[in-house]
């Protein structure tokens, strides 16, 4: 004690405090440095990257976007919530949200309050570089002997809140290795195979925290501590007597980090710095351009590889299927294997569940479309026949309402009937734009990445739209009604689906309904639910004519029929394995029959559910009060 | 093979020396559901481009197999990628991934 005071380079500060070392250097901060100094220049340049791989437009959304204050305000709201809290994976698994909070927030309050300490304490070292401002804050408590008898309430404060945050921070760590032995105990049946650099990082991590509880415990004596960091120095000094280990402890916890920063840009890791970023681009509004560069490269790098999706993913009902989870789509496209990433692309059903359950945001279904753009976009089509294509001349050619039933409802003419009845027993007049067959709404040929075809069909659809007149444009696919909402700018036209019409009907009370005796529970297909936000109308207009059943997972967890017409690959076996899967959700709570307000669903789940499948429309209509 | 002119009807000769081997056994290894049709013809009847001009899976098969190659690309050109002939293909083939696979094989000269 004495020899190492005696070293002391002595200039007592108010509150006590010494810096034992000239110049407040000791040679094993070096690997922190090169550490913090790598991951500094590398985020630069691919901050870079990022900017320049942006359209102009874009960049100068971004610009005013950061400086207006809604946006702004948002933003420092997303970025809180998302990145430090997590509180997206709070609301799923409670447990994992917890690992995963006290890790960011606590690891994030002990840098935070650091530089206060050292912005109180010894300001002077954070004035410039050569003064030490990389390190000096982090490794404030080897440099400083504190006198005690100077110790302050402010001072004694600031210990305690360090060895606070330390303590959340462990026992984060000690839940995420327990994660990786036992990880259905958090709520997750899949988990990743992390990569080597993975691996490294995340061994650095683990020690991280325990090293600098080693570290700070054994210079407490001289620094000061708390109700954690005291009792270890009292602990060490009756075991080990001596201060020969701290040095070596406080050069490990150094290495550590320093690696742990070397092999983040190629680590998950990686997405600590990255998802900020995310954040302020998506607050921006922009879209994947090109599946490798630009807004997707700060996706990828976003994500944090944390395998939500791989529970998510309806294809992974079976297990050979894993290997198609956006994880590793992202993980391959990180690493530029390009026959991987498109087999990937490929095979998704763009169910859009990983996107809706990822705690990160990435949106993995559209670069895979983006990605599908670059080798089928090019084809050609000849799509001059279908300027042939008139409105059906018998009927009212007045009406405000356009019925447009889309590929799908003319495969389940079941679904046609049921609508045009309930519109004729509400005394409503319409359209029947395709009754004779039509132009598909585009967004198959959208979801296959040939946009160009997609244009063009939309433009066909849409004049024709506009020349019609009508007021309302009502869809009984959710395939149809998510392309036209989001793609046709139809202007003063409302768009929607049958769910939503028929439930301001029953509201309006334009059309009656009696209330049956049947049990039933809602499909939410994906089109809808996720890619719309229809959840409650449809549950509406069920309850009101009969028992709604709740099944095991629904709204936006809902698992996909396996229908989708989003995959280009997935063979017909798979298909029903998924719809099987799906089938054993819905009928949780044994209802009498599944109702599901799509096409598509109707079919798939009609070859495999052994109770009966029902349209939404067609319970509407069998529940008709006749007057 | 010489025409001489004398059919009253236009020609329905296969003429198999047109049959491009090589492109369609490429169709093939990233197909093999190609050779499951039995031409029944279920997605024609139901193909939504075909309301406004003929357009045919089954014929452009065919016609892939007898040397054809423009005629089948006609075929599935107007092709809206809808799905319909999927959901009603008895075979359970992916018919939409084999229209790809045909424009993108046959397609690039
Ligand atoms: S895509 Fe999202 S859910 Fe999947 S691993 Fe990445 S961050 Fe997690
Ligand atoms: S979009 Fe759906 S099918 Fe595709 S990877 Fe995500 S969860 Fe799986
Ligand atoms: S058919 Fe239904 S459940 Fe399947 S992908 Fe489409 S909307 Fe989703
Ligand atoms: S996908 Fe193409 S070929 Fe098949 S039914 Fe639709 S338009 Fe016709
Ligand atoms: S429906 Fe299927 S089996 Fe029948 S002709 Fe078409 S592709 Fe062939």
């Amino acid at each position: 004690m004495t020899t190492l005071l005696n070293t002391m380079y002595t200039q007592i500060t108010p509150e006590g405090i010494i810096d034992r070392y000239p110049n407040s250097y000791n040679h094993f901060v070096l690997p922190f440095v090169i550490g913090i100094s790598f991951i500094i220049v590398y985020l630069l340049i691919g901050l870079i990257r990022i900017l320049y791989h942006l359209t102009a437009e874009d960049r100068k959304k971004l610009l005013v976007s950061i400086f207006t204050p809604k946006t702004a305000v948002k933003n420092i709201k997303d970025i809180f919530c998302d990145c430090l809290i997590h509180t997206k994976i709070w609301k799923r698994k409670p447990l994992l949200g917890y690992m995963h909070s006290a890790i960011a927030f606590g690891w994030f309050m002990l840098i935070v309050l650091g530089h206060i300490e050292v912005a109180l304490f010894a300001p002077r070292h954070l004035d410039s570089i050569a003064d030490g401002a990389l390190y000096y804050p982090i490794f404030y408590r080897f440099f400083i002997w504190m006198s005690p008898e100077h110790e302050t309430l402010r001072g004694s404060l600031f210990f305690f809140l360090m060895d606070f945050f330390l303590l959340y921070v462990l026992s984060g760590i000690a839940l995420a290795m327990y994660k990786r032995v036992r990880s259905i105990a958090l709520g997750m049946r899949h988990t990743t195979k992390p990569s080597l650099a993975d691996r490294v990082a995340l061994y650095c991590l683990w020690a991280i925290f325990p090293l600098r509880l080693l570290a700070e415990g054994f210079t407490a004596d001289l620094s000061g501590g708390s109700f954690l960091t005291r009792p270890l120095n009292w602990l060490f000094k009756s075991f080990f007597g001596n201060e020969l280990n701290f040095l070596p402890t406080w050069w490990l916890y150094s290495i550590c980090l320093g690696l742990f920063f070397l092999a983040m840009p190629f680590s998950r890791y990686m997405h600590i710095l990255t998802e900020p970023m995310l954040i302020l681009m998506r607050n921006a509004g922009l879209k994947v351009r090109k599946p490798r560069k630009g807004f997707a490269e700060a996706e990828i790098y976003a994500c944090s590889s944390c395998g939500l999706c791989l529970d998510a993913c309806p294809m992974n009902t079976q297990k050979k299927n894993l290997k198609y989870s956006s994880v590793y789509f992202i993980r391959f496209l990180r690493r530029h294997n390009e026959k991987k990433v498109k087999e990937i692309a490929e095979k998704c059903l763009m169910c859009g569940k990983c996107y809706a359950l990822c705690p990160v945001g990435v949106n993995s279904p559209d670069i895979r479309r983006a990605l599908r753009e670059t080798s089928n976009t090019k084809l050609s089509y000849d799509y001059a026949p279908m300027d042939k294509f008139s409105l059906p001349v018998e009927g009212d050619q007045k009406a405000d309402i356009m019925y447009f039933a889309g590929c799908m409802s003319h495969l389940t003419p079941k679904i046609i009937k049921s609508v045009t009845t309930v519109l004729e027993s509400a005394g409503k007049k319409f359209i029947f734009a395709d009754r004779e067959g039509g132009i598909c709404c585009g967004r198959p040929m959208l979801l296959a990445g040939r946009t160009e075809a997609a244009k063009e069909l939309i433009s066909k659809n849409k004049k024709m739209i506009m020349e019609s007149g009508c007021k309302i444009l009502l869809l009984s696919c959710p395939i149809c009604y998510k392309v036209f909402k989001d793609d046709y700018d139809l202007k003063d036209i409302r768009i929607l689906h049958y769910t939503q019409y028929m439930n301001e009907l029953i509201e309006k009370g334009e059309l009656k309904v009696t209330k049956g005796s049947l049990s039933m529970v809602y499909h939410d297909p994906c089109e809808l639910g996720r890619g719309c936000g229809v959840y409650e109308e449809p549950r509406n207009v069920l309850k009101a004519i009969g028992e709604l059943k709740k099944a095991e997972k629904e709204r936006d967890e809902s698992i996909c029929c396996g229908g989708s017409l989003g995959s280009l690959t997935l063979d017909n076996k798979d298909r029903g394995k998924i719809a099987e899967s799906s089938i054993d959700n819905l009928t949780a709570e044994n209802p009498q029959s599944i109702v599901t307000a799509c096409p598509l669903c109707y079919r798939s789940f009609r070859e495999k559910s052994p109770i009966p499948v029902k349209d939404f429309a067609e319970v509407v209509c069998e529940n008709i009060k006749s007057n | 093979m010489i025409d001489f002119g004398f059919g009253l009807s236009p020609s329905s000769r296969v003429n198999l020396d047109l049959r491009d081997k090589e492109l369609f056994s490429k169709l093939i290894e990233t197909e093999s559901d190609a050779l499951k049709c039995m031409a029944c013809g279920s997605c024609t009847a139901s193909c939504s481009a075909g309301v406004f001009e003929e357009t045919s899976l089954r014929s452009a098969l065919l016609n892939l197999q007898n040397g054809n190659k423009e005629k089948a690309l006609n075929l599935l050109s107007h092709c809206m990628f809808c799905g319909k002939c999927t959901m009603v293909c008895p075979r359970g083939i992916n018919t939409r991934h084999l229209i790809l696979s045909i424009n993108k094989i046959y397609q690039a000269r």
